[in-house]
């Protein structure tokens, strides 16, 4: 079930970002928050606890939102747009270290 | 030969109500400021602009405030040409008469001759068990999902905390649709009662008021005042499921919902005053310490001003004023000529709004007591999970009162938000444990970035 319920402005064109590899249908404007919690009910799991998260503050201050590019750049899913062929990871990617020990 | 003279360097930090108006001052002035902004337009926090393909009009926007949010934001149009505005650009520190800034792919150091803090606010938050659980939001978070993305946070919604945020929001939310369960206001009806006569200081706003209340009622939401919030029940997996409370009269009680949108009113964001090195000073009517400013907006270091809500809470019309206002000095500082008469209205405006923010305060007081009353396996930190009894037991290890030595023990504040969103909450905890006034605990001490900055930013584009 969606956690987010839209309200109006629903008419904008409709666009699809992949979130851990599954297409997840948004709109136009739609910040990655406004789009994850469209389709399900939870961003990411808390690192620090047993439970998951959905973001806090929604302005860019808290930080409970974060998501992840796949190439490992992190995003605020609150104050990222939403675009057309994103690839969205809500886990932090694996960080590979050359071992040179 | 004319003297050739180098148009004075001036920054301002944020595009709200005091950074917009700041910034025209200055151009009036004849002077191009440099606007930085967090934000991907203008218009701050409180007038939110939506994204440019949304087709909500003004009055559904912004309520009684559309005529001011509309002149705001035709105002900053209007000035685009003639100001240097940096939009989705952090200042994340100031340091060597420096404004240091980071966009997503850029990083810049700047120098100034006058700097103008118009950096906002964010809720105000006091913890209750549960509040870590998906569907728990901030009350401008609430806010913001409605004014910017057109979306309720839940199918069933809970307002609770204090504050003259919650009941407009609450009555936005019912207003658009959405599912409004409850409003649950820590505040009892009598405090409101009392601070009469402060409130009357600027009547509109208070009849804004009234009306709001009067609206949740007719349209069906139960309003209770003089709650105690006891628990977010919830499931670490699909989130908020009810709020339990004690109502004014002693009874518990059980709200089911999806989601909870919580907040005190608001609490300045000061940490770019700190590292500038402003000084602060205890404010005994918000329990918070704050940076001093004259009644012009002068902080206690030359060429840094403060403005607006991100020096102390008075709120929007308030802080176009006060951003008028300090970038008058700062323009009069640097020799330019202003109008003296103009800035004595202003100091005039600002004194009202100031009457009426105690109003406030009296009347949607801040539940103090409820920060040492949190049960120990409460979530206090939210970032990191550390809860009121590990902040307890660290104390009674390590002897701590401190707020910064507590953290460095405890964690408590140096989790992402870096205690924005405990750190006032954990100061009263402390206080209270320690039986010292809320004073000596101290204040958490700004840190640069003030905020996480991403890795991949280079500087030389």
């Amino acid at each position: 079930m969606s956690r987010f319920v839209r309200l109006g402005e629903t008419d904008r064109p409709a666009i699809t970002v992949h979130v851990d590899g599954a297409p997840v249908g948004a709109l136009e404007g739609d910040t990655l928050m406004v789009a994850l919690l469209n389709q399900g009910s939870v961003l990411r799991q808390s690192e620090f606890g047993p439970e998951k998260r959905a973001g806090f503050c929604l302005m860019g201050a808290c930080q409970d939102c974060w998501v992840w590019t796949e190439s490992g750049d992190r995003l605020r899913a609150c104050s990222t747009l939403a675009a057309s062929g994103q690839r969205i990871l809500t886990s932090q990617p694996e960080a590979s270290w050359p071992n040179n020990a | 030969m004319a003297e050739q003279r180098m148009s004075p360097r001036v920054i301002i930090v944020g595009a709200g109500p005091a950074g917009t108006r700041a910034a025209q001052a200055c151009v009036q002035a004849g002077v191009r400021p440099i606007l930085l902004d967090e934000g991907r337009r203008d218009g701050g926090q409180i007038y939110r602009r939506q994204p440019d393909n949304f087709t909500r009009p003004y009055a559904k926007l912004y309520g009684s405030e559309a005529g001011r949010a509309q002149a705001l934001h035709e105002t900053f149009n209007g000035l685009k040409s003639a100001i240097d505005y940096r939009p989705e650009t952090l200042v994340w520190n100031i340091a060597g008469g420096q404004v240091w800034t980071a966009s997503a792919t850029y990083a810049d150091a700047i120098p100034f001759d006058a700097l103008l803090l118009c950096t906002g606010a964010t809720d105000r938050l006091m913890p209750v068990k549960g509040w870590q659980f998906a569907g728990s939001y901030s009350l401008g978070g609430s806010q913001v999902a409605l004014k910017s993305q057109a979306v309720s946070i839940g199918h069933n919604v809970v307002f609770m905390g204090s504050g003259p945020l919650l009941y407009l929001v609450a009555s936005q939310y019912v207003e658009a649709g959405a599912n409004v369960v409850a409003v649950l206001d820590t505040a009892p009806y009598s405090a409101r009662i009392k601070a009469l006569p402060d409130l009357l200081a600027v009547p509109s706003v208070l009849w804004n008021g009234v009306t709001l209340t009067m609206k949740l009622k007719r349209a069906g939401v139960a309003v209770h005042n003089g709650v105690t919030p006891l628990e977010i029940i919830g499931n670490a997996d699909s989130g908020v499921s009810a709020v339990r409370f004690r109502t004014g009269a002693g009874t518990e009680q059980d709200i089911v919902c999806d989601a909870v949108a919580m907040g005190h009113h608001l609490r300045p964001e000061t940490q770019l005053a700190d590292l500038a090195r402003c000084a602060f000073a205890f404010d005994p009517g918000t329990r918070q310490w704050l940076p001093e400013r004259d009644s012009d907006g002068r902080s206690s270091v030359a060429g840094v001003y403060l403005a607006g809500d991100g020096a102390k809470i008075l709120g929007a019309r308030s802080a176009e004023a006060s951003g008028r206002l300090a970038a008058l000095a700062a323009l009069a500082d640097l020799g330019l000529p202003v109008d003296k008469g103009e800035m004595t209205s202003l100091r005039g405006d600002v004194g009202t709004y100031a009457k009426f923010a105690r109003g406030l305060a009296k009347a949607f007081p801040w539940p103090s007591h409820q920060a040492s009353q949190l049960p120990d396996d409460a979530i206090l930190c939210r970032c990191e999970g550390v809860t009121a009894g590990d902040l307890r037991g660290i104390m009674r290890q390590t002897g701590a009162k401190e707020a910064n030595r507590a953290k460095a023990f405890s964690r408590v504040g140096m989790g992402r938000c870096q205690g924005r969103y405990c750190g006032l909450a954990a100061a009263e905890l402390i206080a209270a444990e320690a039986d010292i006034p809320i004073e000596q605990v101290g204040r958490l001490r700004g840190q640069a970035p003030v905020k996480p900055l991403t890795i991949a930013i280079g500087d030389d584009q």
